[in-house]
């Protein structure tokens, strides 16, 4: 089973696409370029704290609002490891997936703790903070295959599915 | 068992006589559209990330310029560009100053039974025609350009049981926005919000669209309306049959079900930050305003245009305010001069504008500053939303916002 370690930034409910990349950053080149803008309205510092390996722990609705797929590049591109909230808004889900990066639902944790700490995340299984482990929903085996080979596209490819 | 409507849309496209919540299934895509928003990152996976690729139905697709039209920048010239020679190339329908690309695909695409993925979160506007539109990233709508197909898990379904009819004065935008801060802003996640009962009849194609438009602030899937003689009048006006016109079964699962009446329904406004802050109009009476917009594929449309037409009729805009006005297509757009509505406001002080997106997305023209506020008949009032991340969006109807435009500070009609 796939298990990691990391720092963890907490973030509250209602995440929306605007705030993780604001439209005027949109019209950049690169998702490099976008990057330094993630969750600027809300925390302009956040974007150049986050470190490579790190998770976001969040509340309710993560990503609500516009289809814009830069949204979950842009976390990707900042080095998350995967994002943990009670609730994920569905287009935001889906365009993640299909992005290659890893969400996680989980109730309770976003309660119990503090920006900073470690959490160990053992997918499909549990989180172990504090101590306490707060359980995890399986995602389902297509869903993981796509995350598996880093998103949509190269999953097609893995599967020879667009190549013809 | 018996099925909801979206239930049977998505079992027609995916081939199987019956389909349940919870299934995942494979699904042919009637159509599939995409704007200026993402275009280009679609294309430019198209043809960098795949080997020999091949679009299964051009038929199928349509590309809309719709949020920098006409462009602002180089850059925004150049993603247009790659899309417009993409179109050509393909054979795709191309639109270019036509309008917001859901009041387009209403205009000349939709039809009941379809099932449509569109790369913009307001897909789910195209239910007020009794179809499943819904909205994606620009890699599910490769996926699906490629290979004609893309994989749906079928959503359950709640049931909005409409009765009476809205008082004068007040418009479905107050209604949706009062369903929206009752339910909140993911009351409806990964579901449909089907509309149904006495109510619905006292609803034009129009006010169905407001409903289903806005359907997706709530986190909903998409939102629907049986397609019935209002909805298939419509369409035959337009010269478009159905592909399958459904209704629910007596027997459907529905996982809740709401009751709103109408005639109890009152003039709303959404406080900022978030569209699920509903309170009555009248508790955000007073606040000075910089900037006020009617538009947007929400609320852009003839009808709106008449409202905030006979509130500045015959009055002047507040020196304080710039007034946007903005038709959701050509079509509304050339309506509204035939019916005088472009003089009334032009003589009022409004700026009108060229079909676009305007501030509702927060580019284009019209972006606020820092500190400002905008009331706006938008989709959205996040934080930073129409420009500087200290600015403020209010959400009203469009007979709210033109009156505040008025006044220079929020107000209802009937306070002028």
């Amino acid at each position: 089973m796939e298990q990691f370690t990391g720092k963890v930034w907490v973030l509250g409910d209602d995440i929306d696409t605007d705030i993780i990349i604001p439209t005027e950053y949109l019209a950049l080149k690169t998702i490099e370029e976008m990057k330094q803008y993630g969750f600027s309205p809300l925390r302009p510092h956040l974007a150049s704290q986050i470190q490579k390996g790190d998770m976001i722990v969040a509340g309710k609705n993560f990503g609500c609002g516009s289809s814009r797929e830069q949204a979950p590049e842009v976390i990707k591109a900042l080095g998350i490891r995967c994002i943990i909230a009670k609730s994920f808004a569905r287009i935001f889900f889906r365009n993640s997936i299909n992005n290659g990066l890893l969400l996680l639902e989980q109730e309770k944790l976003r309660d119990d703790i503090r920006e900073g700490q470690e959490i160990t995340v053992a997918v499909n299984s549990h989180i172990s903070y504090n101590g306490r482990e707060y359980p995890l929903a399986s995602l389902p085996k297509n869903l993981m295959e796509i995350i598996n080979a880093g998103g949509l596209v190269k999953a097609m490819r893995a599967r020879n599915g667009l190549t013809g | 068992m018996g099925m909801t409507i979206a239930e049977k849309i998505i079992a027609l496209a995916a081939g199987v006589p019956e389909v349940k919540a919870g299934d995942i299934h494979t699904v042919n895509l009637d159509r599939m559209m995409s704007n200026d928003g993402t275009t280009h990152l679609t294309v430019d996976m198209y043809r960098s990330k795949l080997k020999n690729p091949r679009i299964a139905d051009p038929k199928k697709m349509v590309f809309i310029v719709d949020h920098n039209v006409p462009s602002d920048s180089p850059k925004t010239a150049a993603a247009q560009k790659k899309m417009r020679d993409f179109a050509k190339e393909n054979g795709i329908d191309f639109w270019e100053g036509e309008g917001v690309c859901h009041q387009v695909m209403m205009e000349k695409y939709v039809c009941p039974g379809e099932l449509i993925f569109g790369a913009d979160s307001h897909t789910c506007t195209y239910g007020a025609l009794g179809a499943f539109g819904t909205g994606v990233g620009c890699t599910d709508l490769l996926y699906g350009m490629v290979t004609g197909t893309s994989w749906v898990l079928v959503p359950e379904t709640i049931k909005f049981n409409l009765t009476g009819k809205l008082c004068r004065g007040v418009y479905p935008r107050d209604l949706m926005l009062t369903i929206i801060g009752a339910i909140s802003a993911s009351g409806a996640s990964y579901q449909v919000m089907e509309f149904c009962g006495d109510g619905v009849r006292t609803l034009s194609v129009d006010d169905r669209m407001v409903l289903c438009n806005l359907a997706v602030e709530a986190g909903a899937k998409t939102a629907i309306f049986e397609a019935d003689d209002i909805a298939l009048k419509w369409l035959n006006d337009r010269g478009r049959k159905p592909k399958a016109v459904f209704k629910s079964d007596e027997d459907a699962v529905y996982v809740r079900e709401y009751t709103f009446d109408l005639s109890k329904i009152q003039p709303v406004a959404a406080r900022p930050d978030f569209v699920d802050d509903v309170v009555p109009a009248k508790e955000v009476c007073g606040v000075p305003i910089d900037e006020a917009f009617l538009g947007s594929c929400n609320n852009g449309r003839i009808e709106d245009l008449r409202v905030g037409a006979s509130i500045v009729k015959g009055r002047r805009i507040s020196e304080r305010v710039r007034f946007l006005v903005v038709p959701a297509s050509r079509q509304v757009y050339c309506q509204a001069l035939e019916e005088g509505l472009i003089d009334i406001f032009m003589e009022s002080g409004a700026i009108v504008m060229n079909p676009n997106c305007s501030v509702c997305w927060g580019s284009c023209q019209g972006v606020i500053g820092e500190h400002e506020v905008l009331i706006s008949t938008g989709t959205r009032n996040f934080k930073g939303r129409a420009g500087h991340p200290s600015s403020k969006v209010y959400l009203g109807s469009a007979a709210t916002v033109a009156a505040s435009a008025v006044k220079g500070e929020i107000c209802t009609a009937d306070m002028l």
